[in-house]
């Protein structure tokens, strides 16, 4: 019963406080460029004002149109409910490991990238296959470092793989850091950051992902934008799971959960230091050079399962 | 420190020799390539004085300061001499297909880790499973001068391809006796000042250090 509960908090947590933490990665950006940044309730703003638009629609809109934006959501509150973010107790863990987990997120990108085809503008279809051509890459990339991690955790499990890392016996293993550098690589390109995409312009010639949502309004964008936040809050807070755990509750006390609690936002604050680093170090790549970038967290995360089995 | 500290250091620094290695393999830019073979001598030579107190070999000092000094200090101060005498200081090469590159590398990783296995199983050294790694690493310098048309970045995978000689030496035998470890380290560096020579000569013949270019070196007929 207790792990209902919590999982119901990580569910609310994960949907209340993505747009916290866009508006924290957004007032770094700012300031690391010398700009005086919205306030940090900013995306909370946008979110309601967009709700309370009216949608436009295309006359050619199918409903595959209408209905992607409800299946992005909800397939980012179903990956939170399998991501330990608070406690590794969690029920709806042991019904979806973590191949569950990337399909997840790429049932959402196809169909985002089909409603980015079905209204038939230009833009739409050049996101489309731009997107298509990172995933191409990058979901591979992902599913190898997360293997790597399943191999010596000797589970698929979230949970599992969490308490094993988390356990006082376990040490640095140069595989995990491997596919940690490739997880890292890796979350760039999934969430749209930097040197793949510009999370913040609309400048025609190099969009990928606004490209795709271009022809959204109203509620439906609302619904689009969250689910992007939600995917970066999502993206980091596994990344600190896998490679972190420190301050996780462990088993089933409800007194762990406050401190885990204000661990992951420490952890998730100090993330957001490092993307905008990152971020403000490099220039967006050419479109053509991606497949180096990405090439780059295959081959890591390659490494990653190759030292795996040569060395421990 | 006890045994497991340092088989983890061990790894780890093997790790980062083939992470290297796969650096050099795909880097363009030849400073940046001096630069990372510089990183893995040091990566080396850290794992030699390891591998040296671990074992109890105390000519395994000696022969990690010989790296340090020479794979650290004095062959990257020649190279970035020579790159600068040259002017090619600057110069991206074109290489063809990293991505390919870079699978046929990981392709030689599994094969020398497949190649090694009767030798882990063998051994009872603490170093044997970084014997993969170290063949690795001379499989991946030698598709480094397959690959790569520049004279100097040829030269780099030559010197890497020793590194993971030496590397393998290590790992395999806690090294080799000293007077040829002197008398390769000799080797090596009257080898640098000779390839440093004929690059001057085939600059000043080609004015270019494509060694395609050589192709002109056919008799008129």
């Amino acid at each position: 019963m207790a792990g209902f509960i919590i999982e119901i908090l990580q569910i609310a947590l994960v949907i209340g406080l993505a747009p916290i933490f866009a508006g924290w990665v957004k007032m770094l950006k700012c300031w690391s460029q010398g700009r005086s940044s919205p306030s940090i309730l900013q995306p909370y703003r946008n979110l309601l004002k967009l709700f309370s638009k009216d949608i436009i629609l295309a006359e050619n809109a199918s409903w595959i149109f209408r209905f992607t934006p409800y299946l992005v959501f909800g397939t980012g509150v179903l990956v939170s409910a399998i991501i330990p973010l608070l406690s590794t107790d969690l029920p709806l863990a042991l019904t979806a490991d973590v191949i569950v987990l990337v399909s997840l997120f790429a049932i959402a990108r196809f169909f985002t990238a089909l409603a980015g085809m079905d209204i038939g503008t230009a833009f739409g279809g050049m996101g489309s296959s731009r997107e298509m051509m990172i995933a191409s890459i990058s979901e591979p990339a992902m599913l190898m470092a997360i293997f790597t991690v399943s191999l010596s955790c000797g589970s698929t499990s979230l949970s599992r793989i969490v308490e094993v890392i988390y356990s006082p016996a376990s040490v640095i293993k140069p595989s995990l850091a491997f596919a940690f550098i490739a997880f890292v690589l890796i979350t760039l390109a999934e969430t749209g950051r930097v040197p793949v995409d510009n999370p913040a312009t609309h400048l025609e010639l190099t969009m990928v992902h606004e490209a795709m949502i271009l022809e959204y309004s109203g509620r439906h964008l609302a619904l689009i934008e969250w689910a992007g936040m939600m995917k970066l809050f999502l993206f980091i807070s596994l990344g600190v799971a896998l490679f972190a755990p420190v301050g996780i509750a462990v088993s089933t006390n409800p007194a762990g959960i406050p401190l885990a609690f204000v661990y992951l936002s420490l952890k998730l604050g100090f993330s957001g230091i490092v993307i905008v680093l990152i971020e403000t170090g490099l220039a967006k790549m050419r479109l053509f050079r991606l497949t180096e970038f990405l090439g780059a967290a295959f081959l890591m995360a390659t490494l990653g399962m190759l030292s795996f089995f040569m060395l421990e | 420190m006890n045994i497991q500290t340092i088989t983890q250091i061990n790894s780890f620094l093997a790790a980062f020799v083939l992470l290297t290695a796969f650096g050099m393999l795909a880097q363009k830019k030849i400073n940046s390539l001096i630069h990372l073979f510089t990183w893995q001598g040091l990566f080396l030579s850290i794992n030699t004085a390891i591998v040296g107190y671990v074992a109890g070999r105390h000519h395994l000092y000696i022969s990690s300061v010989l790296t340090l000094a020479l794979k650290v200090i004095l062959l990257p101060y020649i190279l970035h001499l020579l790159i600068a005498r040259l002017k090619i200081r600057k110069d991206v090469e074109t290489i063809v297909n990293i991505p390919a590159t870079m699978l046929i590398g990981i392709a030689l990783v599994i094969f020398s880790y497949h190649l090694t296995a009767p030798v882990r199983e063998l051994s009872t050294f603490i170093t044997r499973s970084t014997l993969a790694i170290a063949l690795a690493t001379v499989m991946i310098g030698l598709l480094m001068m397959i690959t790569r048309k520049h004279a100097v970045t040829q030269i780099i995978g030559f010197l890497a391809m020793e590194n993971g000689l030496f590397f393998a030496a290590t790992s395999a035998t806690y090294g080799m006796p000293l007077v040829v470890e002197l008398g390769v380290a000799l080797d090596v560096l009257i080898a640098a000042f000779i390839f440093g020579m004929f690059f001057f000569q085939i600059h000043t013949t080609f004015d270019s250090l494509d060694v395609d270019q050589m192709a002109r070196l056919k008799e008129e007929s």
